[in-house]
């Protein structure tokens, strides 16, 4: 039952409050009808009496109060589903934009989605080779896990996040994958770069977009991500496919939800959002994974630029918190020409202790991890200390460790863009740089696994 | 039974009207679906509810009945081993019933009601007994033997009583109370989460709650019947901190509420545990696991009571005599669930958004712990120790969750992401993090471990203390410019912390450290120092002590397993003697 009302009583930023209304349920989708026909989405975020506050999904330019129809449709925002989805693009809302045929609708599903009941879960234990050695050999990626890429102003984050998905693979398999792309405010171009990139490697036939770019309305943003997400689960738990969600960018999102927050005169949480930025976020982010009765999977790679780079910013700092870990980008490799610039010692995967090893990835794998990890954090410091002290302050093995962080941050770190390396190629060219230490400084890996793998010469 | 019409409806609140004859913290059914709401405002017959699930679709007009009972857990056999939610719904049989997604408006009871257990009787026909009392034994884990207890408040002659099979529900005897009536007995009671389960008196905690993790047990233990905080910046190690303290305390159940956090450290914990073995049992973790999880997606209200539903679950098992810890991940979601309705119901906020009653709710939830003497004539001592993560935004410890929680708790291990980033693990700075019960258990630890533990422990913190003294000189005029004395501090220092401290909980032996093999590795880190300074009066030089290749296998040692240790460490020890002499002598010539 559709119900119409001619009720509006006000209207203040991306909020309308309409009067006298009966059987308005919460979160149901609303449409405005203008008085010259065009039509706009709302959604209700209160109902109070016979009062409802509803927040506008579009600009509320040419709304007039006296002419303007609300219809409220009985159901919260939907987006219809299908397989024939992959290949096309959509705006923020779900509309297909690319001038293609319309889309048939297998079945409508509401973005909010369901929490994954956690007894259900299967938890991510399959490696994601990526090609990439920062992220295969130190922070292992696996099906089902949500790592963003905290990146900042100016940072090539497009380029890492565009290379994860033109090389990841499962090695050894032949499932069937999808890309699920959301574009959350982002500029033209860099929706472009993506989308030019997905084209050339052909990716593009197996790929949703959901682009809400810079110019389109910022309270849209609100639902990209959710639309973007109600696409992915369909792929992967009803069809059963491997799915890249990759959402760019995070930061875009928290401000439009900021935007609404401050319109509702919301007590503030720090710097202004809203105090349940986290519990939003969550919803999105926990939506990856796997679970029972599917075989099909969702890995995320959200992007977030950081203002300032300030990795305690809410935004970066919350995520953190959600996601099961985090790949940092550091402006000062960026600027040595290191390429991707992964600033390492910040950079975690939770998960990767269950997706490498003898059988998934090789015996040496967690052992030389630590090490470099260690051995990099040493050096580094000692690098410091040298930059106070000069050379000669330094103790030989802490000398050797600062030229073994040069060498880390040349070799391991620095690969382009366009150079994939398997893991057998990452693991050695690790075993190679820990050989500038003496063999006595292994003490991360197992006597027998450093008998077998420290080069000899 | 009240009910009443839906007035308002913005995220988990709703406001009804119609309800003046309800009472406050009532639990009520929200419209068609009979979503799970609990009343905790009432202004007129106006009630505002927090509701338990997912209020999209809720309108004007929906009908909101109350069910006359407070928010409550049921209690009896079968607990153990299970996961609920926050509001202790069965997750395990949902998922079977209702697939892999939580539905709203589920109604499934906490304690399967077809499941019969053995019951044994501890009374008799005609004996008298009072709150607390045992009526008899349920075998419910191989290791925990569940006493069905007489429950609070009640007091009576046993009318009957019967041994066999039984499901939770059934009646195993009849109660005669005082007034002449008869009750039947059932094996499950039930408990309000919001109120503390009554005990006889309070005890001071004296004995340690052995964790086998070295940087606690040895600088920062937590007793049996304390509270401890766990604050840290994300990617710190807060939830490996807490799955090693839920792997091996030495404890007799362990509740863990997973309070806001990720979905898969929820189902990492469920398919890890049961393939664990228990050190003190032999047998698998999990049962002497209960697993709340309310994780960060699901409903915000019901996070809020996730961690009173765990502490009553707990509780009721300390009631038994048990020793029970309740380890909550993480109490800042639990904090953010009360701002977030807080700020729905348009009270003044405090510092950040945060209720200004959330340093009373949070002493509120830690003074539950404690070592009690049990209700019950054979005056059992039950202990309930609560350790809660914090997750201070930004890593800041300056924000108001972590300050409240630390005016309360007595232990507090502070987590450091430089130390993360090294990867030394546990991440607990040394520096800053303390435990107020160290001298009280003192007393414990020489009786049991060794005499000298209290000043072996402090000489570690001391050292520490002491590098990080030097570290400042260091950084200002270099390594070059410390006496040898000082230098060889800087190397024990730095084996105190790798060799020690350090602790990998994913290797098989170094996960579990038990406290003979902690004191004999403290010993052989100290025994390498004194060795070396005398070596060094001798005329040895600092720089080739360093270098000794004996040091490597000392920093091996952690990861030898506990049947080898003593042979192995006499090993590295006459190693020690040989690898110096060597050196001194060869000084002299």
């Amino acid at each position: 039952m559709i119900r119409e009302y001619r009720t509006i009583e006000e209207v203040a930023g991306p909020l309308m409050l309409v009067k006298q209304v009966d059987g308005v349920k919460y979160d149901e989708l609303g449409e405005i009808e203008l008085p010259n026909g065009e039509i706009r989405r709302c959604r209700v975020l209160e109902v109070d009496g016979r009062n409802v506050l509803v927040q506008l999904f579009d600009s509320a330019a040419g709304l007039n109060l006296a002419n303007s129809r609300v219809r409220f449709m009985g159901h919260g925002v939907e987006l219809a589903v299908s397989e024939s989805m992959l290949g096309r693009v959509m705006n923020g809302m779900g509309k297909p934009i690319d001038g293609g045929v319309a889309m048939p609708q297998e079945k409508t599903l509401d973005i909010n989605g369901t929490p994954i009941n956690p007894a259900a879960r299967h938890y991510p234990s399959e490696f994601i080779e990526t090609g990439i050695s920062t992220i295969d050999g130190l922070n292992t990626l696996v099906r089902g896990q949500k790592l963003p890429i905290f990146s900042g102003s100016g940072l090539p984050h497009a380029n890492l996040a565009a290379q994860i998905a033109r090389q990841a693979k499962v090695r050894g398999t032949d499932e069937k994958f999808a890309v699920v792309f959301a574009a959350v405010g982002i500029t033209f171009e860099e929706a472009d770069f993506f989308i030019s990139d997905f084209k050339k490697t052909g990716a593009i036939d197996r790929t949703v977009l959901f682009i809400n770019l810079a110019s389109d309305p910022a309270i849209e943003r609100i639902t990209t991500p959710r639309m973007a997400l109600t696409a992915a689960e369909y792929l992967a738990f009803e069809c059963d496919m491997h799915v890249l969600v990759i959402m760019t960018d995070i930061t875009n999102y928290a401000e439009a939800l900021r935007e609404v927050s401050a319109a509702r005169k919301e007590v503030p949480g720090r710097r202004g959002y809203p105090g349940y930025l986290y519990t939003d976020l969550a919803t999105m982010y926990e939506r990856a994974g796997r679970k029972a009765g599917s075989n099909g999977s969702i890995t995320m790679i959200p992007i977030l630029s950081m203002p300032e780079d300030d990795k305690t910013h809410p935004i970066p700092d919350l995520t953190g918190y959600i996601t099961e870990g985090q790949i940092i980008l550091s402006r000062e490799l960026y600027r040595k020409g290191y390429l991707p610039p992964v600033d390492v010692l910040p950079s975690l995967s939770r998960l990767k202790d269950k997706g490498i090893g003898a059988g998934k990835t090789r015996e040496d794998h967690a052992g030389t991890m630590n090490q470099l990890f260690s051995s990099y954090a040493r050096g580094k410091e000692a690098k410091e200390l040298m930059v106070v002290l000069g050379e000669a302050a330094l103790t030989p093995i802490d000398r050797l460790y600062a030229k073994f962080a040069d060498a880390f941050e040349a070799e391991y770190v620095n690969q382009g863009f366009y150079e994939s390396r398997t893991i057998e190629q990452t693991l050695d060219l690790g075993w190679k740089l820990l050989s500038i230490l003496p063999r006595s400084e292994m003490k991360r890996i197992k006597p027998e696994l450093v008998e077998k793998y420290y080069p000899k010469d | 039974m009240v009910e009443g019409r839906i007035l308002k409806v913005s995220g988990p609140l709703v406001i009804a009207q119609g309800m003046r004859e309800a009472n406050m913290f009532d639990v009520v059914r929200v419209g068609e679906q009979r979503l799970i709401g609990e009343i905790i405002e009432m202004h007129g017959d106006r009630a505002s509810i927090q509701v338990y699930e997912e209020t999209a679709g809720l309108g004007r007009g929906d009908r909101v009945i109350s069910t006359g009972a407070p928010l409550s857990v049921e209690l009896g056999p079968g607990l153990i081993t299970s996961i609920y939610d926050g509001i202790q719904r069965p997750l395990e049989a949902i998922f079977q019933k209702y697939g892999a997604n939580i539905q709203r408006g589920i109604d499934e009871p906490a304690l399967d009601r077809e499941k019969e257990w053995f019951f044994t009787p501890a009374v008799s026909y005609g004996q008298e007994v009072a709150a607390g009392d045992i009526y008899g034994y349920v075998e419910e884990t191989p290791v925990i033997r569940h006493k069905i207890m007489v429950p609070p408040g009640k007091a009576g002659r046993i009318a009957e009583i019967h041994a066999g099979t039984f499901t939770v529900t059934a009646p195993i005897g009849k109660l005669q109370l005082a007034d002449g009536t008869i009750e039947p007995i059932t094996l499950m009671q039930k408990w309000p989460v919001r109120i503390s389960r009554p005990y006889r008196e309070k005890l001071p905690p004296v004995e340690p709650l052995i964790s086998g993790q070295r940087v606690i047990d040895a600088l920062f233990p937590l007793a049996k019947g304390g509270t401890a905080c766990v604050p840290g910046p994300f990617g710190s190690g807060k939830t490996v901190v807490q799955h090693q303290l839920a792997k091996w305390s030495d404890v007799d159940l362990v509740v863990y509420i997973g309070c806001g956090e990720r979905g898969n450290e929820m189902t990492d914990v469920l398919r890890e545990f049961p393939e664990l073995t228990d050190p003190k049992t032999g047998r698998s973790l999990m049962d002497r696991t209960i697993l709340i999880a309310n994780t960060s997606d699901m409903p915000v209200a019901a996070r809020e009571a996730s961690v009173y539903t765990g502490i009553t679950i707990a509780e009721y098992y300390r009631d038994m005599g048990l020793s029970v810890a309740v380890i909550a991940d993480s109490t800042s979601r639990w904090a953010e669930a009360l701002r977030e309705m807080s700020g729905r119901l348009e009270e003044m906020p405090g510092e950040e958004g945060y209720p200004a009653y959330l340093t009373s709710r949070l002493a509120q939830f830690y003074e539950r712990a404690g070592k009690v003497v049990c209700l019950g004539s054979d005056a059992r001592v039950g202990t309930l120790s609560a350790i809660g993560a914090v997750s201070p935004q930004g890593g800041d410890i300056s924000e108001p969750v972590t300050q409240a929680t630390l005016r309360i708790v007595k232990v507090f291990w502070g987590l450091d992401s430089t130390l993360a980033y090294r990867r030394h693990f546990p991440a607990i700075n040394w520096l800053n993090s303390y435990s107020l019960y160290r001298d009280r258990l003192n007393d414990w630890f020489s009786e049991n471990i060794a005499k000298d533990w209290m000043s072996k422990t402090n000489e570690l913190a001391r050292i520490l203390q002491q590098e990080s003294e030097l570290q400042e000189i260091v950084k200002l005029v270099g390594a070059d410019a410390l006496s040898p004395a000082d230098r060889m501090t800087m190397e024990t220092a730095q084996s105190v912390r790798e060799d020690f401290l350090q602790q990998n909980a994913f290797d098989e032996d170094d996960s579990y450290t038990a406290l003979p093999k902690m004191y004999a590795l403290m010993d052989l880190v100290f025994s390498f120092d004194k060795k070396a300074r005398l070596a060094i009066e001798q005329g040895a030089d600092i720089a080739d002590i360093a270098a000794l290749p004996v040091r490597e296998r000392i920093g091996r040692a952690k990861a030898v397993p506990m049947r080898d240790y003593t042979a192995a460490y006499a090993e590295i020890e006459a190693q020690i003697d040989a690898e110096l002499s060597a050196l001194t002598q060869g000084g002299a010539q």
